[in-house]
């Protein structure tokens, strides 16, 4: 017998093992672990479940929370919830792909490659850049890489972030200058852009990046061409942060010199799941190729002529350069790159294009809805699909009446902002019906 | 088989198909100079691809069947721990009430969630011997850096700047020194002795008042223990660094000993390798970090509390290092691998690297008359060969691997750790089954038999696959990195 479905092998294989190897316990193969290390108890974690129970666990859980597929919700600020294909989940749970590792033997990973090849046009294109990497953890950490890279090329310290660059990514990004000594300064936003007097008045011979979000946590289109001027005259680099949902509206980032752009492609095809996993993006100019972090898939072709992809450029990477290397990165967001480019193609050309117009249409809409109704807007530029309204209560107690009602109101902005609990970022998807956004005004009105 | 080229989805593409079904929009749209001035509008669109579902569908699925994954065949790569990753898991992941969650909801709304995040980061306080587990860190090497970054806090705090080396042995994984170096330190090496083992009196002369931290895997990246741990601990703590545990290795310690017991003072682990979490082709992964008391007021916020019979988010670490990841980690694996917890139990756990060790040690000794062992004991749950005898007759270690592949078996890691010659490292985990760990040294004793018959068939090798071997020297010299839409011009 065999202790558990996972454990195949029977007291006469174990048996038959240790006679090849030559002990009469296993035990013996732990006999270098020493007597006072060695843990004689029983571990502190819950006992096995078999399958029926576990499945009945593990529901508990889950329904002990409020999903958005339940509730409609207007949160965003980073995170979206967005029409995925059906085919996406499908193609994920092709095992050959979610069971596999790091593309290290390319003549059997050729579909990994592949797809991950297809990933970095889909990126490039995107953000009209010249190439993109195979992915990153997710959009902050990406956005600290960029960073990194920008101080280890320019030999600069100096980083300038806008104020109205994602709060978390601004934290991830001051954890990583302090590991590497390197010096972070937020620029203010005033009606919620980046503002070019702040950004001129900060920006020196030791500035080695200007950070910018497009568009930006309050959801508004920042002037990038103003933005570039500034941060190409002297020696910066200009990294822009975008949602590459809104880049099937917006310009590119790439078509205004920006050096790097990075983000998050969980738009596409990738759950909110709480915050992670997703899917950071990394796409840069064609200069910047040899000095980008984490891994690339490039095109040749085998000893036959036959095309075929490998990981290419690993003289950059930890497990060669160890010290020298220029991050610790050794993996990517592999299989939720793959959802992404499963989504996009799905999506295709002219879908983004509509689905980005669908989330403007709508955002627009519930602006006007909600101005119509009397209330404030508090920054009056261009949008994408979020924007932020002036409450007469304090946006927790406005969220705890609207949730009675059956909505998850938009985010409280001053969970990061000091002085702005009655600002709420309203964010509108294709997702939400007219009913849903109508059902928001009227919950909103009837707490003035 | 060699088969034709599959094309790139762009190349399947064609004018005006549609693969998508987006909602109808359900208000007036305004015009389009009113959503958006036409400064700010995309002048060309994105060349995304224009194909049929059905099209779409047999893209992946023809992609994928030019993939191996564990569940395709066995997949014995030392130091990954590809062991099987249950369905179940994947289920699960997917109910509503773990995928549809905004990380912004209240407390109120979550508390299923942070109830799995608190007796995950429980569960894995008890496996690791540690005192608090934050579940921020994103993978191994992003736990790497998050460790090392609290015992660097830990330092400065204590007044202690002059604290700027990690000490890393020479077989380390490359991830290690160049954590510690985005950490802010200079990475030294610790030489290993005859036996795979970290050299004592190296450990001593280079242990002093400019020393951080030891990093260690234990069992090391050879697949053995490092029995002198206890002294290595109290040679490192005398000199008042600190005990970092590389959790890369944990598949062969479950409920047998403990980190925290061995005296390491962080400890991360890999998700995606101990706790069945997929490897997903290269992530995501998770790589949760344990600390003892004395770190635990750097760590990251914020983790997850228990008050009573309801969960919530402590913030209150007025000494972190800040956050390391936006939101609460990677959730999503963190389902997973609480689900397989649960799946396993205390005694399962036990079982899982009992059963992991003597798979590795059984393969060892089958394997051990034909090519070159360079460490004799009994190994953990890997151990690594040498191709030495078989590089004499002219075939290196690549080609052995690349001949495994004609037996549908994914290699085992090559050439690392780097101060073994030739190394083959091979990890089978508890999974497998005998017939399966048979079959694949049925095949190894094969290829070193042709070797010395037949060497052109193994340097030839792979025969069987959809390509042959890959000009990696041409890819990096002229990049291709992506696809172009007229010509293929290089990038």
């Amino acid at each position: 017998m065999s202790s558990h479905r996972y454990l195949p092998s029977t007291e006469q294989d174990q048996q038959a093992m240790m006679e090849t190897i030559g002990i009469d316990s296993l035990e013996e193969l732990f006999a270098d672990v020493p007597e006072e290390v060695r843990f004689q108890e029983t571990l502190n974690v819950p006992k096995a479940l078999k399958e029926t129970a576990l499945i009945k666990e593990m529901q508990r859980l889950a329904e002990k929370n409020t999903n958005v597929k339940d509730v409609p919700s207007f949160l965003g600020a980073g995170v979206y919830e967005h029409y995925i294909p059906s085919v996406v989940n499908h193609m994920l749970l092709r095992s050959e792909f979610f069971t596999a590792y790091t593309p290290y033997q390319p003549e059997i990973s050729q579909g990994e490659l592949q797809g991950i090849f297809e990933f970095q046009t889909m990126i490039a294109e995107l953000t009209g850049m010249d190439l993109a990497n195979s992915s990153m953890y997710d959009g902050p950490t990406a956005l600290a890489e960029a960073a990194m890279m920008s101080c280890g090329v320019t030999k600069k310290k100096q980083i300038l972030v806008s104020e109205a660059v994602h709060p978390e990514a601004v934290e991830v990004l001051r954890t990583n200058a302090k590991g590497q000594n390197l010096e972070v300064t937020v620029i203010e936003a005033t009606d919620g852009q980046t503002s070019l007097d702040a950004l001129k008045n900060s920006y020196s011979d030791e500035t080695a990046c200007v950070i910018v979000q497009y568009p930006n946590f309050f959801g508004q289109i920042e002037d990038l061409e103003e933005i570039e001027k500034i941060a190409h005259s002297k020696k910066a680099h200009f990294i822009v942060s975008s949602n590459p949902l809104s880049l099937g509206m917006l310009q590119p980032p790439g078509e205004f010199g920006a050096d790097v752009v990075v983000g998050d492609a969980q738009p596409f095809g990738i759950p909110t799941q709480l915050g992670g996993p997703h899917c950071g993006y990394f796409a840069v100019t064609k200069k910047l190729m040899r000095k980008v972090p984490g891994r690339l898939v490039g095109e040749t072709v085998d000893e036959d002529g036959r095309r075929g992809f490998v990981l290419t450029l690993q003289a950059r990477e930890q497990h060669i350069r160890r010290d020298k290397a220029t991050s610790n990165i050794c993996s990517n967001q592999a299989l939720n790159a793959l959802a992404a480019s499963v989504a996009m193609s799905a999506i295709g050309k002219y879908g983004l294009q509509e689905m980005a117009s669908q989330n403007m249409q709508k955002a627009l809409y519930t602006k006007k809805r909600l101005q119509e109704a009397g209330f404030e807007l508090v920054h009056d530029g261009p949008f994408f699909n979020e924007f932020v309204i002036n409450l007469p209560k304090p946006c927790e107690q406005v969220n705890e009446s609207l949730f009675d009602k059956g909505i998850i109101g938009g985010l409280d902005l001053g969970r990061f902002y000091e002085g702005r609990d009655h600002h709420m970022l309203i964010a509108v998807t294709e997702l939400r019906t007219k009913e849903e956004i109508e059902a928001l005004v009227e919950g909103l009105e009837g707490l003035k | 088989m060699r088969t034709d080229e599959q094309a790139l989805i762009f190349e399947l593409s064609r004018e005006g198909r549609i693969g998508h079904s987006l909602p109808e929009l359900d208000i007036d749209p305004v015009d389009e100079q009113e959503l958006l001035p036409s400064k700010y509008r995309r002048q060309e669109p994105a060349e995304l691809p224009q194909v049929s579902e059905l099209q779409l569908v047999r893209h992946y699925t023809a992609l994928s069947r030019r993939n191996h994954g564990v569940d395709s065949g066995f997949y014995p790569l030392g130091s990954c721990t590809m062991k099987y990753n249950p369905k179940i898991n994947e289920d699960v992941a997917r109910y509503p009430g773990f995928a549809h969650l905004h990380p912004y909801q209240p407390e109120s709304q979550l508390q299923g969630a942070l109830e799995l995040m608190y007796e995950l980061q429980q569960s894995l306080e008890a496996v690791t011997g540690m005192d608090q587990v934050t579940l921020q860190p994103a993978a191994g090497a992003h736990g790497e850096w998050t460790g090392l970054m609290l015992i660097r806090a830990f330092h400065e705090a204590n007044g202690d700047y002059g604290r700027t080396k990690v000490i890393v042995p020479d077989s380390a994984h490359g991830t290690n020194p160049a954590s510690a170096v985005v950490a802010g330190f200079d990475a030294v090496t610790v030489r290993s002795n005859d036996e795979g083992l970290v050299d004592l009196e190296h450990l001593r002369e280079l242990a002093g008042e400019d020393t951080a931290a030891l990093m260690l895997t234990n069992p090391n990246t050879l697949g053995l223990f490092e029995r002198d741990i206890v002294e290595m601990a109290s040679i490192i703590h005398e000199a008042g660094g600190k005990l970092y545990y590389d959790g890369a290795n944990s598949n062969a310690i479950l409920g047998m000993t403990r980190p925290g017991d061995m005296g390491f003072d962080v400890v991360h682990l890999n998700l995606h390798k101990t706790f069945t979490t997929p490897h997903g082709g290269g992530g995501p992964g998770s790589g949760p970090v344990g600390v003892k008391q004395d770190l635990v007021p750097y760590l990251p916020a914020p983790i997850v509390a228990k008050d009573g019979e309801s969960y919530r988010f402590a913030w209150e670490f007025p000494d972190s290092i800040g956050r390391v990841k936006p939101y609460y980690g990677n959730f999503g694996i963190n389902v997973r691998a609480y689900t397989y917890i649960r799946t396993m139990g205390p005694e399962g756990l036990r079982q899982v690297s009992r059963q992991a060790v003597l798979n590795a040690n059984y393969m060892l000794r089958r394997l051990q008359p034909y090519f070159d062992t360079p460490y004799e004991q009994h190994c953990k749950h890997e151990f690594v060969l040498s191709g030495k005898r078989q590089k004499k007759l002219g075939v290196r270690t690549l080609d052995i691997a690349k001949r495994l592949l004609d037996f549908g078996y994914h290699p085992p890691t090559i050439y690392f750790p780097i101060n073994v010659e030739e190394c083959l490292m091979i990890e089978p985990t508890e999974t497998e089954s005998k017939e399966t760990l048979d079959e694949f040294c049925d095949a190894m004793i094969q290829i070193a038999k042709e070797a010395e018959t037949n060497p052109e068939i193994v340097q030839e090798a792979p025969h069987t696959t959809v390509v042959s071997r890959l000009d990696e020297t041409q890819a990096a010299r002229k990049p291709v990195l992506r696809w172009e839409a007229k010509e293929e011009a290089t990038v």
